[in-house]
């Protein structure tokens, strides 16, 4: 309509038939859960960032160990100490091994590390948490005060324990980090059923007859994915960064394992005469941790709930 | 009034214990303290009162999301005081409840659909998903909304268009009885209309009860047959709607009605309020005659030490000494 002439007159106006009528339309295209988050991860540049390295960190560690000539262990004596070329594009280490393949081949250990205790935390904390903060009263109190005890004794004494009772294999490891570092997701986890199962919809779902297990999966562990998942990638870092600590004191596993804290301890020593050695698994390391941050922040906001 | 109840609460109590910590004296708030009333089939029932009297309470108790601590609850002949197991999902199935606040009883990962088929996948009732997804696009119909909207999340509705799809997971197992709890509080005056027109219609359609809870005195007697007014974890007055709207016999309730807003200024200039002093008293610790006698103006030392009994006059119950003989 022409607005010029400024006149408003009824005939302009007229009701709407009832077929025309289109009060219950959402203009908004309707997108599956998955598909939203990964439009709003997309737009955090770091946390893309982040996941580019990650990935491409995977396939090193997976594909160049297989590919490359040398293997971790392989010595090329008259090429020791070798600056990075075509041939060695880290260089080599005193004994005349391949840094490039021996840091890839580190990758591995403490990627596995990293993921399978985040991994075990997860069911553990979820499980315990969940069933902590769901029952709540005595039972949560027990559980909790459980909990305290394990806290109270301090993680290095259970590593040292576990790694001399069960040998410094990789597993021992992992047995040794899990130990104490499920009970931050257990608390996390506990934390977001006990304000979510107070929830109308929580309600809701014990009205129309669902089981305790389903209120607890269905209804509120998965409204409580975004803090957990982002507890999650914290963990992945503290692993990594525990295992490199301790092989780095030396009282990680196998000495003859290239893990990173390994590799940067037998670093050390020249580091005045060749520092370029000690940069490449320091600078694995801070990258891992770092990318495995902002991809937790990334996967945490993009998780959250928005309204359109 | 020959037929009989479909849903009957005899001295109905509901405790919770908050004392703190382990050796502090035992606290225990009576949020609902000796109610009785009963819902004839294919009615609706209005519990009124003010905020914390134990309406909500009220009402989730008789879903069984509480157990009372004495008192029965007789639904079609059977007291679900104590149902367990497989008995207390046949009741569950029979018995729905419409939330307060439709911005937090929607699971917000799940879509319309997941939230509307839940039910019936609980309570098994149909043979297949197919079978399952056509009721749900049959009871979005119902509730006024499109079957396209059956993969959208509950955050891109409207506060009204959420209620109802609240109101179509209740229809989801075809129940008898829905407590709605507030339904329509959280709503614009707008969109209230439009819930208490949908819900009045799927009640003549469906032949439902009601227990219908609420605050709003004009909203609940357009809606009930009955009305029931709480004070302080106990029924003060109940009767016919009319009656209790008109002609109110309980100082409360007279209190109460008196607070009804009215549209024209010139009507509410000219008509008396009555004011009420005062608090209302912690559920903790309730005055020991009858509950309102701390803020009635009609209060006689009796009052205060002495709790009164529901006594019949006319059509109703009241609990209040002014009416005994």
């Amino acid at each position: 309509m022409s607005v010029k002439n400024a006149e408003i007159t009824p005939e302009l106006f007229r009701q709407l038939r009832e077929d025309e009528k289109n009060s219950e339309f959402i203009a908004v295209a309707s997108k599956t859960f998955v598909k939203d988050a990964w439009d709003r991860f997309k737009k955090n540049k770091l946390a893309l960032f982040g996941l580019i390295f990650l990935t491409i960190l995977i396939l090193g560690a997976i594909l160049v160990p297989m590919l490359s000539p040398y293997n971790y262990e392989s010595q090329d004596i008259l090429n020791r100490n070798a600056l990075p070329s075509l041939a060695h594009p880290f260089g080599t280490d005193k004994l005349g091994r391949d840094i490039f393949v021996r840091v890839m081949y580190g990758a591995r250990i403490s990627l596995a590390v990293g993921f399978s205790t985040a991994a075990i935390n997860l069911v553990i904390g979820i499980v315990y948490g969940g069933i902590s903060g769901y029952i709540g009263g005595k039972v949560d109190m027990v559980m909790m005060r459980v909990i305290d005890v394990i806290y109270a004794v301090p993680t290095l004494l259970y590593i040292v324990l576990i790694l001399m009772i069960f040998g410094n294999s990789i597993y021992s490891m992992m047995l040794a980090i899990c130990l104490t570092s499920w009970i931050g997701m257990a608390r996390q986890v506990r934390t977001q059923v006990m304000s979510l199962k107070e929830m109308e919809f929580a309600l809701a779902a014990r009205v129309i007859g669902a089981s305790d297990w389903r209120i607890l999966i269905k209804h509120l562990i998965i409204n409580a994915l975004g803090p957990i998942i982002v507890t999650l990638t914290m963990m992945v870092p503290a692993a990594i960064f525990t295992e490199a600590f301790l092989s780095f004191v030396g009282i990680g596993i196998d000495p003859t394992i290239p893990s990173w804290g390994k590799l940067a301890n037998d670093c050390r020593a020249l580091i005045f005469s060749y520092p370029i050695q000690i940069i490449w698994p320091v600078a694995a390391i801070c990258l891992t941790t770092l990318s495995l941050n902002f991809v937790g922040d990334g996967v945490g906001e993009a998780l959250q709930l928005k309204r359109r | 009034m020959s037929e009989a109840p479909i849903l009957s609460v005899k001295n109905l109590k509901t405790h919770f214990d908050v004392t703190k910590g382990i050796f502090s004296k035992k606290q225990i708030v009576k949020a609902v303290d000796d109610v009785s009333f009963d819902v004839m089939p294919n009615s609706t029932f209005g519990l009124v009162g003010e905020s914390g009297c134990g309406k909500t309470t009220l009402g989730r108790t008789i879903v069984k999301l509480y157990n009372p601590v004495a008192g029965s609850i007789t639904y079609k002949g059977q007291d679900i005081a104590h149902l367990k197991g497989q008995e207390l999902k046949k009741y569950r199935k029979d018995v729905q409840m419409i939330f307060q606040d439709p911005y937090a009883s929607l699971n917000p990962r799940m879509t319309v659909g997941e939230i509307i088929k839940e039910p019936m996948d609980i309570h098994n009732i149909y043979n297949n998903d197919q079978e399952r997804e056509e009721r749900v696009v049959e009871l979005l119909r119902i509730v006024g909304l499109k079957p396209d909207h059956i993969r959208r999340y509950p955050a891109e509705f409207s506060g009204g268009q959420r209620q109802r799809i609240g109101i179509a997971r209740a229809l989801a197992v075809d129940p008898k009885f829905i407590v709605c709890d507030e339904p329509i509080s959280a709503l614009d005056v707008s969109i209230q209309a439009q819930v208490v027109n949908l819900l009045e219609q799927i009640q003549h359609d469906l032949g439902l009860s009601y227990l219908f809870i609420a605050h709003d005195l004009n909203m609940v007697k357009h809606i009930s047959d009955t009305i029931g007014v709480m004070y302080l974890g106990h029924m003060v007055e109940s009767g016919p709607a009319n009656d209790i709207y008109h002609r109110p016999l309980h100082p409360y309730t007279a209190a109460l009605l008196s607070a009804i807003p009215i549209p024209d200024p010139n009507t509410a200039k000219a008509k008396r309020r009555i004011v009420l002093e005062g608090e209302i008293p912690s559920p903790i610790n309730p005055p020991a005659g009858c509950p309102f006698s701390t803020r009635c103006q009609k209060a006689t030392n009796r009052c205060q030490t002495e709790r009164p009994e529901p006594i019949q006059v006319g059509t109703r119950l009241v609990s209040c000494h002014l009416y005994e003989k």
